[in-house]
Formats: C-alpha cells, sequence, structure tokens
C-alpha cells in the first residue's frame, strides 16, 4: 500500500524546477530583455522555496525587495542601454562549451557534497508533519533590535543592523551622484 | 562509489516524504552555477549582474535550507541566524545592484558601449 502524497515536497519540486529551468534559461539565453524576465521567474520561484523551508519573511522580503525592486532598477538598466546592438550580444561557440563544462564539473562536486551527509537527508513524515508551524516575524524583528527571543544565549543583530542602514544610506547617496555628475559633464561638453 | 551517490540521488525523488536539507542544497548548488556561468560568459555588463543575483540567491537558498527546522533530523540548523542572514544578504544585493547600476550608466555615458570587452583602458 503506497503512502499518500505529501503535498509539500510536490510544491518543493514544482518550485525547485521553475527556478532552476529559468536560471538555465538565463545563462542560455542571449537576449538581455528575455534575461531579465526569466530572472524574474527564477527569483519569484525561490521566494517561494523560502515560504516553502518556513521562511515566511524572508520570502516575502524577498518578493518586496529582489523581485519589486532590484529587478526593476535592472529592467531600467536594460532600457536605458537597449540600443539595437546591445540586446543580443552572443556568446561564441568555443566559451559555452568551456563554460558549461567547467559548470557540470562545479556543479557535480557540489551535488554530491549535498548529498554526502547522513543528517541532511530530511525528518520522516510523521516527524515533520508533528512540528508546529511558526512564524517567524517577530522573532526577526526582535532579532534585529538585539534582543533573541528564540535562543536566548545567541547574540542579537542591533549592530549589524545600524552599519547596515548607514550603509545602504551612504550607497544609495553615491550611486545617485555617480549617475547624476556624469550628465551635468556631459551637458557641460554639450 | 559513484553508483551509489547516483542511486542515492536517485532515492530523493520521492513524493510521499518531506525533502531535506540536501534538495535545498542542490537547488542552490545549480543556481549558484548558473550565476557563475552568466558572470563568466556574458558580454553585457547587465547580464553580469543578473549572474551575481544568482549567485546571491543561491547562497541565499542554502542560507534558509540551514536555518529550516522542518528540513533535518537532528537539532543543529542555525536557527533565526540563517534567515537574517539572507535578509543582510538581499539588502546588500540592493544596495549593490544601485551602485552596479550607476557604474554601468556612467560606462555607457562615456563610451556609448555596454560591452564589458571594450573597458579595456586600465590595461598597461
Amino acid at each position: 500500500m503506497a503512502e499518500a502524497i505529501y503535498w509539500p515536497t510536490v510544491f518543493f519540486w514544482l518550485f525547485a524546477v521553475i527556478a532552476c529551468a529559468f536560471a538555465v534559461a538565463v545563462v542560455l539565453c542571449a537576449n538581455i530583455v528575455r534575461m531579465a524576465f526569466y530572472l524574474v521567474l527564477s527569483l519569484a520561484a525561490t521566494a517561494a522555496l523560502f515560504f516553502l523551508a518556513g521562511a515566511d519573511f524572508v520570502g516575502a522580503m524577498q518578493l518586496l525587495i529582489y523581485v519589486g525592486g532590484t529587478l526593476v532598477l535592472l529592467i531600467f538598466g536594460v532600457m536605458l542601454t537597449s540600443q539595437d546592438r546591445f540586446v543580443s550580444m552572443k556568446t561564441s561557440r568555443e566559451e559555452m562549451s568551456i563554460a558549461i563544462l567547467v559548470g557540470a564539473c562545479l556543479l557535480a562536486v557540489l551535488v554530491w557534497a549535498a548529498v554526502s551527509v547522513p543528517d541532511w537527508n530530511g525528518l520522516g513524515r510523521a516527524a515533520a508533519e508533528a512540528l508546529p508551524l511558526e512564524p517567524t516575524a517577530a522573532p526577526i524583528g526582535m532579532g534585529l533590535l538585539g534582543a533573541r527571543v528564540d535562543a536566548p544565549d545567541r547574540s542579537g543583530y542591533l549592530l549589524i543592523f545600524e552599519i547596515i542602514s548607514v550603509h545602504l544610506l551612504v550607497v544609495l547617496l553615491g550611486a545617485a551622484y555617480l549617475a547624476r555628475a556624469q550628465q551635468k559633464r556631459s551637458s557641460a561638453v554639450g | 562509489m559513484n553508483v551509489l551517490i547516483l542511486a542515492n540521488l536517485f532515492d530523493r525523488f520521492d513524493l510521499t516524504q518531506p525533502v531535506g536539507v540536501s534538495h535545498y542544497l542542490i537547488v542552490g548548488a545549480v543556481l549558484f552555477v548558473c550565476g557563475a556561468l552568466c558572470m563568466a560568459t556574458k558580454r553585457n555588463a547587465l547580464g553580469i549582474l543578473m549572474g551575481i543575483e544568482l549567485v546571491l540567491n543561491g547562497a541565499n537558498l542554502n542560507f534558509i535550507a540551514f536555518g529550516s527546522p522542518y528540513l533535518r533530523s537532528d537539532a543543529n540548523t542555525l536557527g533565526l541566524d540563517g534567515q537574517l542572514m539572507s535578509l543582510f544578504v538581499i539588502v546588500l544585493a540592493a544596495a549593490e545592484a544601485a551602485v552596479a547600476l550607476a557604474i554601468a550608466l556612467n560606462f555607457y555615458n562615456s563610451f556609448s558601449t555596454i560591452d564589458v570587452d571594450r573597458a579595456d583602458q586600465l590595461q598597461g
């Protein structure tokens, strides 16, 4: 008597195949606009994998920041620089075959490492179904403020949070300045 | 040895059992390799940027997998540390994309090309 299908596993394989297939499509496609679209789908499928691993807040942030923010930025970049001769820049066949060979070797090593540890094989079905489903947004917020409610013996992340905040401010100011200074110079020349 | 590993690999495709950390690691490895190849082979600067995003996503997937309590039988998970790390990676990737895009636009404005093979002014 076969066991009933465990649906989270089905969804894992569905989204894993979507993520991997579109990542491969990003590599193989030469058209930059299509690459951006495939990347959106791959990152969204990765967000679904985050949800399936119980990381609901990180999955939501992945959708908001990556798919909603970073990729819009990338697509603006594509639109600002997409003249006809840059939309499709082919890689030579020799380079591509060497790259695929090297990539296959790297992938073989990584997969071998991933399957060779018995502890990483996953829970039994009964144990997995017995685990409670915990929302992670509140513990993550407390962890960023320096108090760890989930593991009191581990340290919080207040300092890193502050450093990253200031870093983001500096980086965004710098990026705005970089993109703006060039316009002034070119208008002065022209 | 190789046959054993292949059999081990095919054992994993079982729809009646929960997935484990190694499944996530395999997906992360595929994303990482795709990103690395993208960075190595694309000539468009924005294509290289997309490769970097893929690599960071593969790393994020590994962090989440090692932090999740639902994926492994022992209790040695990273816990919330994994999720916090991947949040930091996501935020820093956004910052990196903004700067890289500004640099790419500057490069495009000065050289009227986005082909990184043409960015050879610094060679000796």
